[in-house]
């Protein structure tokens, strides 16, 4: 390993002896190493564990080197950095693999007919069909969430921040918290219950009035935030030239929030777009186009990718369906996210000269 | 035209803490009026109460007569937006729109509160720009945005923009404290052509300030911390500066408080 590069032999009060530049290189590369060899010998097998044994050793001897060498408080400071470094990792290896086996294994069917087709009659086991119906599904179900659900959500942020004193205001923020806690298939059971009560069958509309439930604090907790980061001064400077609150709200706040508010509906989009638990209990799923949410039966991708799984018997062609709706199912969300950040940008104050 | 401020007995609380007390006083149109004393005594406060903002903050609440022209501000009935339209402010901090370039940030006042042609709008933009000594400046970059100005064009900006609603009176919350000496003579030179068409009250901490600019001057105290202020004199400016009639105000602008 690397030892002490002391530049200055004269005694100096600003200058003390200090690692080479390439030093975490050198002990990240060592303590693979040392790791991988450490795995082997005692016989494991799994590369994770190699990887986590390396870990822990790139922040020990971190701390033992520089702490030799630096003294201790640099060496505090290079262990918070190496401990930043390999949480890093630890969170993007997952989310890079993930994304990776998904895209290796979608592209196998998705192509054009894939996306333009419905199942129709094709068996689950027989190779053939398609995630038309599945795609269409989705967007209507989320689309209609979204439809209710956003402006409920910012409506009832700017009453929180705007407006709200008192009972009411604690009242609606209490239940706002402890309607984010509430698991999907919670939310699915309450909207079947309505329909047990009047009698329905599955439709698409039901899945989405589900959905707006899960939505809706999402899109409450993010408003809220982007509101309040909005300076008083400009509320006052927009009151003190004899506006009404009102307009006040809609023609300075909302404009100088919207491209957050923006993002954050954006991010409830994503996050409900993949739910698979109310759809299954309300929607039923289907293989057949039904282009109408509010008359029998939808699929959606979410309920798609869990039937191909759980009906595959074995299949490989389903499991290859399942793969490319999953990859389908990611872009989607990704297309959103995107959306999203460049109306944010596109909206953002602007600061140039 | 400017219009006259008859205050009696105003007493201002956030909440249960009572800021302002019995404050009485007499504001002549067409003239600037300065308001000084030390931090907390209550001068910005009572500047909140002559527009109706002092309730905007959470708990604000006033007591007594401010009469305009003789018509009591918080008489019942009386629509706090309508107010402001009669009294305009500028605050300590510059505060232009972000979202709005510097035309729409002028204009402002007038969309939001009602329709108006786009000649017209040019015309009001325009002389008001013109009003704040401000149009030379910016007339090439009307369509650029107002955060991209300069801390003392933004309060100009900001003044243009007060005064494009044509208010009758005008009030300033420090409007020079966070600016340079170049950008306040700016500021003080307007002040002083302002003052033809609109009454203005102008809170300072500045003394110097207070003595070029105001024909009249009141002074506030506060007996103690956590006591509410008290308006102690208001006078002819030059009298408060040469030879007050209380103690404390010659302590005070002398220098020799506390």
């Amino acid at each position: 390993m690397s030892t002490a590069a002391v530049t200055d032999k004269r005694p100096s009060t600003l200058r003390a002896a200090s690692l080479p530049r390439w030093t975490p290189w050198a002990i990240a590369a060592g303590s693979l190493v040392l790791g991988i060899g450490i795995s082997m010998g005692a016989g494991l097998d799994s590369q994770i564990q190699w990887g986590l044994i390396a870990a822990v050793l790139f922040v020990l001897g971190t701390f033992g080197i520089a702490a030799r060498v630096e003294g201790r408080r640099q060496a505090k400071d290079r262990v918070a950095t190496s401990l930043v470094w390999v949480a890093f990792l630890l969170a993007v290896v997952p989310l890079v693999s993930l994304i990776w086996v998904t895209a290796v294994r979608g592209v196998k069917v998705l192509d054009l007919y894939f996306l333009t087709h419905s199942m129709g009659v094709v068996a689950d086991t027989e190779p053939g069909g398609g995630i038309y119906h599945a795609i269409i599904g989705s967007l209507e179900q989320v689309g209609l969430a979204t439809l209710i659900g956003a402006p409920i959500g910012v409506l009832t942020a700017i009453y929180l921040v705007e407006y709200g004193r008192g009972r009411l205001a604690k009242a609606v923020t209490f239940f706002v918290d402890v309607m984010t806690g509430i698991p999907s298939i919670v939310a699915g059971l309450f909207i079947l219950s309505l329909m047990l009560i009047f009698k329905m069958q599955p439709f698409g509309f039901a899945g989405s009035l589900a959905l707006t439930i899960l939505m809706m604090p999402v899109v409450v907790r993010s408003t809220e935030e982007m509101l309040k980061l909005v300076p008083n001064e400009l509320r006052e400077a927009s009151l003190a030239l004899g506006v009404p609150k009102w307009r006040t709200i809609l023609k300075v706040v909302l404009p100088t929030s919207i491209g957050g508010i923006t993002t954050g509906v954006m991010l409830a989009v994503a996050r409900i777009a993949g739910e698979t638990a109310p759809v299954l209990l309300l929607v039923f799923g289907n293989p057949f186009i039904n282009n109408n949410p509010f008359e029998g039966a939808q699929a959606s991708l979410p309920l798609y990718i869990y039937q191909q799984f759980a009906n595959s018997a074995g299949s490989g062609a389903a499991f290859d369906r399942a793969w490319a709706a999953s990859l389908t199912l990611i872009a989607f969300v990704m297309i959103l996210n995107l959306v999203a950040r460049g109306i944010a940008r596109w909206k953002a104050p602007k600061t140039g000269r | 035209m400017a219009k006259r401020i008859d205050v009696s007995g105003l007493t201002a609380f956030y909440g249960s803490h009572k800021a302002i007390e019995d404050i009485s006083m007499t504001v002549e149109p067409g003239s600037v009026t300065a308001f000084i004393g030390p931090s907390g005594c209550g001068k910005s406060t009572f500047l909140r109460t002559l527009n109706r903002m002092h309730e905007v903050t959470p708990g604000g609440r006033v007591e007594g007569k401010v009469l305009l022209d003789d018509e009591d501000l918080y008489g019942t009935g009386v629509d706090p937006v309508s107010v402001r339209r009669e009294v305009g402010m500028v605050f300590q901090r510059p505060n232009p729109f972000p979202t709005m370039s510097i035309f729409d940030n002028v204009a402002a006042g007038l969309r939001l509160n009602g329709n108006y042609k786009k000649s017209e709008l040019n015309d009001i933009v325009e002389k008001s720009l013109k009003g704040a000594n401000l149009w030379n400046e910016v007339k090439d970059r009307l369509n650029k945005p107002g955060s991209g100005l300069s801390g003392g064009q933004q309060q100009r900006l900001c003044i243009a923009r007060a005064i494009a609603v044509e208010p009758k009176v005008l009030l300033m919350d420090e409007p020079c404290s966070a600016l340079d000496p170049i950008s306040t003579l700016a500021i003080e030179d307007l002040i002083g052509e302002l003052k033809e068409r609109f009454t203005i009250v102008i809170v300072t901490h500045n003394m110097q300030q207070a003595a070029r600019v105001s024909d009249r001057t009141a002074f506030f105290n506060l007996a103690a911390v956590g006591q509410p202020g008290r308006l102690i004199e208001i006078d002819d400016t030059e009298r408060i500066f040469s030879n007050p009639s209380v103690q404390a105000t010659e302590d005070y602008i002398s220098g020799r408080f506390g």
